[in-house]
């Protein structure tokens, strides 16, 4: 169990050290930085005063070697806007987001297990034709259309809800309902599929034959068996969430590491976007250590 | 004898685009949906030489003008924009940018995905891990952000925005097409073609691809519907495709701040996308289906009753 | 007379499929008494599994539907109970056991847990449940009982977990077991085991049998009576002796005459020089040694019989000398030259003369490739063997000599019987005109009339071309009216090698003896004298 885990934790670390590389060049050899932090109308010796104080005129080794010397400290460097250490930001954000994350999930998780679970059960039924057209069109409508009809709906003619902005319980529901949509559809799916081989499965037939009643059949013989598919969906679903609902931040003025991000490119803030980047890798990283877990709890193959 | 007579007993193979088509026909949903998909094709290949004036044709007087005049001509049934040009014609030129991106994309991180798919999981295992590893940093990177990134350092064009998220679907196929030829390498019938002694090459593209091939094709035709959400929610971003050009995407993006007075310019666009990636979606669980020899009789067995 | 435990009558399944409503059974019946064993015997597609899955209420409805007849269990007709009621049958009153135990135990669930799981299902309180399971873990045979109730299925051995299943299947002593193929995927040694404990525990406990199998030396083993399936038609009945001594059946008669075993042994050959010799071969995959040391020598026109059971390394030895795996050390001469340190150029060369045959036809044809493309694929890879303008010809020519005809050359494989691929298979591996064939199982998973006849081609092939085989089994009758010398191996070494005569009539090995003693014969009164003596203390 320990060896699995220190195996996968390693080569997780080797994708965020590539990672670490990436960031680093992608944003270093795109373009000299000096033209692109300082306005187009810079004069040379500002542009040039601004590489000294940067040391950008050492050589790109020298200079990745100093950013990951930085990084292992904790020194992500400062918000040019808004002279604050980078990293503060970003974990500020980052809150947020993880907040949003949780919460969806948490909804997302219980909901499509139940709906994919009991449409498995009756397939070809009402409730299945029900839950796979609802999937279906979930896991199809793009979440910015979403928003702003929602917006339309309940902000500007019922007035029921806020449109942005944080504060009350009211202004978490309209982004959290948003984002509940596709990963819903996506996964009601995902268990429906699983669900049905599992309870076609041989196992599912000795419970029968052992006069087990159907709801111990579903939700205990065959949904463990079921979850395994599921959790890597969930998994890649919760990632993209952690990313940053970029969309959705954006259009709901949800202050999170999504709308940071884009604010911090369209304003050149380049510490601010590569400690966001770093950051939501590590959770990312971290999370897929708790789905490998999982993994390993729900099944005792892998265990060994 | 009884034995003999089921040992030489055959069963009939009818052929096989007689067969798709019947098992197109079993299944309604997916038949309306491939009809749908060929008539967005169809508009998206002719609608830029046919409507391309009307679509940019500004009338100050038919400004955020409402849906539903049946008096006017058919292009102004859906309404107009802020400009007053008629919003089902300029849906139906948007559709060539948007699906062009989808499909260039699409075409490029499946070659991509499967060819490296492919070497990884038949290669020697060091040279699958670095594979897996590089795609690994793909994943974790947020994709959006990626395009974001990028596009905003070089810049917005079709080529860029297709570029950028045909590098972020990479990892979709390749780990998919690794995952199957780990499995598939040790079936029998691949141990049986290297007692024959059939090269690696041989095996991998005769034997192995393919077995693989419809898995993903169903993933491509899936991820066809993710790839135009994301070039939809790049272009609503303002970083993906740049006026004039248009895209479905951005006409939502254009109309966002009309939304308290002029609902169906965010709409329509909107609705357009996600009949299209309905139909995607349909299609690419019939052809799950459909390309699986195991779950074929499905189809067939509905086909069959009902003519 | 007494009212039978179960009374099958007139029962009809039938499944709605492509070619429309397909009947599994037709108007079927049969009766079991308490405390009886009754088997119900056929090959694959005979309908066998059909009517014990009615009775487990196990048919998938739809596709499936009971279309008429009533299952009387004690006089009350299952069919026309309410949901409820039925399942108060299953696990109480009937219990079953499957092929397969591997799948049809729950992977993420202990075994205790399972076992207990069938008692507190019908009310049995936990503590009392837990106790239970305990006692059938030890009754079953499993060692250390306590230890193995936290253990999941997969750390079991194929026969514990046989045993585990069992050890369910009794937790409520039910009335009837039914045993759907319960030994099909044991070692021989293991299915004799498992074949007593059940005759065991049926003494203990008064329980009828109903046991499903295609195999007769099963049907001789352990049931006193025995119906005949055929097409999902019940041919025969009668006694176990009736049916063996006095088949009035066709289709019965038909399968006693296939069971292996029976013909002429072939005379030993004098000896000739060695094509293949092979010495002290060993492979080990990191702790496990999976061979230890294998030496043996095959003339031409040779067929050398490997017989041993899982984890003996024969299959290792298969894949070793083809060089699908690399040895770790040893020598395998083959004119002249060592196999296992040829260059690739000279192994591309090697491989026209030593092919192999593969268990399951099903696997080991490409789905998506023609007959024709299968066939002449191996002169694509060597395409110095024949020119082009006669592949086709030779094509039909190879299909000729194993039994099919031209005009299945543009079929896919799924459109043949396993019989019929298993044929397509041989007539690859000979159109590289092969020195050597490798049959690895190449019949194990054939119905036993089929095995006969592939056997017979087999055996026509070294006859006629002169081809050599390597016939690896893990049943010793398969192989006694087919081979010339017979090797039997154990944990990866060889325990004994000898003409076939001498090792059927006179093994020298107590092993090879209890392989002859543990494998089943269709004749009750040799199978009766077998278990005699078994039950002899040594």
């Amino acid at each position: 169990m320990l060896r699995f885990i220190r195996q996968r934790s390693l080569s997780s670390l080797i994708s965020l050290i590539g990672l670490l590389v990436l960031v680093f060049f992608l944003s270093r050899l795109t373009g000299d930085p000096a033209a692109l932090f300082l306005p187009v109308e810079a004069s040379a010796e500002l542009k040039q005063q601004f590489r000294e104080l940067h040391g950008l005129n050492d050589p790109i080794m020298v200079q990745f070697g100093r950013y990951v010397g930085n990084v292992l400290t904790g020194d992500l460097g400062e918000s040019l806007r808004k002279a604050r250490p980078a990293l503060d930001v970003v974990l500020e954000a980052f809150t947020w987001t993880l907040w949003l994350a949780v919460i969806t999930m948490t909804l997302v998780a219980v909901a499509a297990i139940v709906v994919g679970a009991l449409a498995a059960f009756r397939s070809g039924g009402f409730f299945d034709r029900f839950a796979s057209t609802v999937s279906l069109v979930g896991a199809s409508v793009p979440d910015f259309w979403v928003a702003i009809v929602a917006i339309v709906v309940f902000s500007v003619h019922l007035a029921w809800l806020p449109t942005s902005g944080t504060g009350s319980l009211a202004h978490w529901i309209l982004p959290v309902a948003v984002l509940f949509v596709r990963p819903f559809g996506i996964i009601v799916q995902v268990v429906r599929g699983s669900m049905i081989g599992a309870l076609s499965s041989a196992y599912v037939k000795t419970a029968r034959a052992k006069g087990v009643k159907a709801g111990p059949i579903i939700f205990v013989h065959a949904l463990r068996n079921a979850m395994l598919p599921v959790i890597t969906v969930m998994g890649d679903q919760a990632a993209s969430l952690l990313n940053g609902a970029v969309i959705v931040e954006t259009i709901f003025g949800f202050p999170g590491v999504g709308k940071l991000m884009i604010d911090s490119i369209l304003q050149r803030d380049f510490n601010v976007v590569l400690a966001a980047i770093l950051v939501t890798a590590l959770a990312i990283f971290l999370m897929n250590l708790l789905i490998d877990l999982a993994y390993a709890l729900l099944d005792p193959r892998i265990r060994h | 004898m009884s034995l003999s007579s089921t040992e030489n007993a055959i069963l009939p193979e009818p052929h096989p685009a007689a067969r798709f088509l019947r098992m197109l026909w079993a299944d309604k949903f997916a038949l309306v949906s491939a009809l749908f998909l060929i008539m967005v094709l169809i508009l998206a290949i002719i609608g830029p030489h046919w409507l391309d004036d009307v679509a940019v044709k500004q009338n100050l007087r038919g400004r955020n003008l409402a849906p539903f005049d049946w008096s006017r001509d058919w292009f102004y049934w859906l309404g107009a924009d802020a400009l007053g040009r008629p919003l089902l014609a300029r849906i139906i030129v948007a559709a060539q940018n948007t699906l062009m991106v989808a499909a260039g994309a699409v075409l490029l991180s499946s070659i991509a995905g499967t060819f490296l798919g492919l070497v990884a999981g038949f290669s020697s295992p060091r040279l699958g891990q670095v594979i897996m590893r590089l795609a690994d940093v793909i994943m974790s990177f947020p994709s959006l952000l990626i395009a974001v990134i990028v596009l905003y350092l070089l810049g917005s064009s079709v080529l860029n925005l297709i570029l950028v998220l045909a590098i972020t679907r990479i990892p979709v196929y390749l780990r998919t097409a690794r995952a199957e030829v780990l499995e598939i390498r040790e079936r029998m019938f691949v141990q049986a073609a290297r007692v024959m002694g059939a090269s690696s090459r041989r095996i991998l593209f005769r034997h192995i691809l393919p077995v693989v091939l419809p898995t993903l094709v169903t993933l491509a035709t899936l991820d066809f519907a993710y790839v135009m959400l994301a070039e939809s929610a790049l272009s609503f971003l303002g970083i993906g495709i740049q006026p004039p050009e248009i895209t479905w995407g951005l006409m939502i993006s254009q109309g966002r701040q009309y939304l308290t007075n002029a609902w169906w310019l965010s709409f329509w666009p909107g609705l357009a996308i996600i009949l299209t990636t309905l139909s995607l979606n349909l299609l690419s669980n019939w052809l799950r289906i459909a390309l699986d020899p195991v779950q074929r009789w499905r189809l067939e067995m509905k086909g069959g009753r009902h003519g | 007379m007494a009212e039978p435990l179960l009374d099958v009558r007139n029962l009809s399944v039938e499944f709605h499929t492509l070619a429309g409503i397909v009947p599994a059974v037709r108007n079927i019946s049969y009766r079991l008494d308490r405390g009886e064993t009754l088997a119900i015997l056929g090959e694959s597609g005979s309908g066998k599994s059909v009517s014990s899955s009615a009775i487990m209420n196990l048919v998938d409805m739809p596709p499936g539907r009971i279309a008429s007849g009533e299952i009387l269990l004690d006089g009350k007709d299952l069919l026309k109970m309410t949901p409820a009621e039925r399942l108060e049958v299953n696990g109480r009153k009937i219990a079953m056991i499957f092929q397969d135990p591997l799948s049809h135990l729950n992977p993420v669930y202990t075994v205790g847990w399972q076992i207990r799981e069938a008692m507190t299902a019908h009310g049995t309180p936990r503590g009392e449940a837990e106790a239970e399971t305990l006692r059938l873990l030890g009754r079953v045979g499993i060692p250390e009982p306590e230890r193995a109730m936290g253990k999941y299925p997969h750390e079991f051995s194929g026969g514990q977990r046989q045993r585990v299943m069992i050890a369910m299947a009794l937790a409520l002593r039910p009335d009837l077991l039914i045993a759907d193929e319960p030994t099909t995927a044991l070692d021989v040694t293991v299915q004799a085991e498992v074949l007593a404990l059940l005759k065991e525990l049926q003494r203990e406990t008064g329980m009828a049998i109903l046991i499903i199998t295609h195999d007769l030396g099963v049907v001789a083993e352990i049931a006193d009576r025995v119906v005949v399936m055929e097409k999902g038609v019940l041919v025969e009945s009668g006694t176990v002796r009736e049916i063996y001594h006095a088949p009035k059946h066709a289709y019965t008669r038909k399968l006693i005459a296939a069971a292996p075993g029976k013909g002429d042994m072939h005379p030993p050959l004098a000896r000739r020089e060695p094509l293949l010799t092979v010495r002290d071969v060993r492979k080990r995959y990191g702790a496990f040694e999976a061979l230890k040391g294998v030496s043996f020598d095959l003339a031409a026109g040779e067929t050398l019989a490997i017989v041993g059971e899982s984890g003996s390394g024969k299959s290792t030895l298969a894949r070793v000398l083809l060089r699908l795996d690399e040895p770790d050390s040893g020598v395998a001469e083959w004119k002249g030259r060592d196999l296992f340190t040829l260059s690739p150029a000279e192994l591309f060369r090697l491989r026209r003369d030593l092919q192999m045959v593969f268990q399951d036809p099903t696997q080991s044809l490409n789905p998506r490739m023609t007959v024709y493309q299968l066939i002449s694929e191996a002169w694509v890879i060597h395409p110095d063997i024949l020119p082009k303008s006669k592949w086709r010809a030779r094509v039909a020519e190879l299909l000729a000599q194993v039994g099919l005809s031209a005009e299945h050359m543009s079929r896919y494989p799924h459109q043949f019987s396993g019989g019929q691929r298993q044929r397509i298979a041989i007539a690859r591996a000979l159109a590289l005109e092969p020195k050597l064939i490798v049959c690895d199982e190449a019949v194990s998973a054939l119905d036993v009339s089929v095995q006969a006849q592939v056997i017979a081609l087999l055996d026509g092939l070294r006859r006629d071309l002169g081809i050599s085989f390597i016939f690896i089994a893990h049943d010793l009758p398969v192989v006694r009216d087919f081979a010339d010398q017979v090797m039997v191996m154990r944990r990866g070494e060889v325990v004994e090698l000898g003409d076939v005569r001498q090792v059927f009539d006179a093994p020298r090995e107590a092993y090879t003896q209890a392989l002859l003693a543990a494998s089943l014969d269709p004749d009750p009164e040799v199978q009766a004298a077998h278990r005699a003596r078994r039950l002899e203390p040594a």
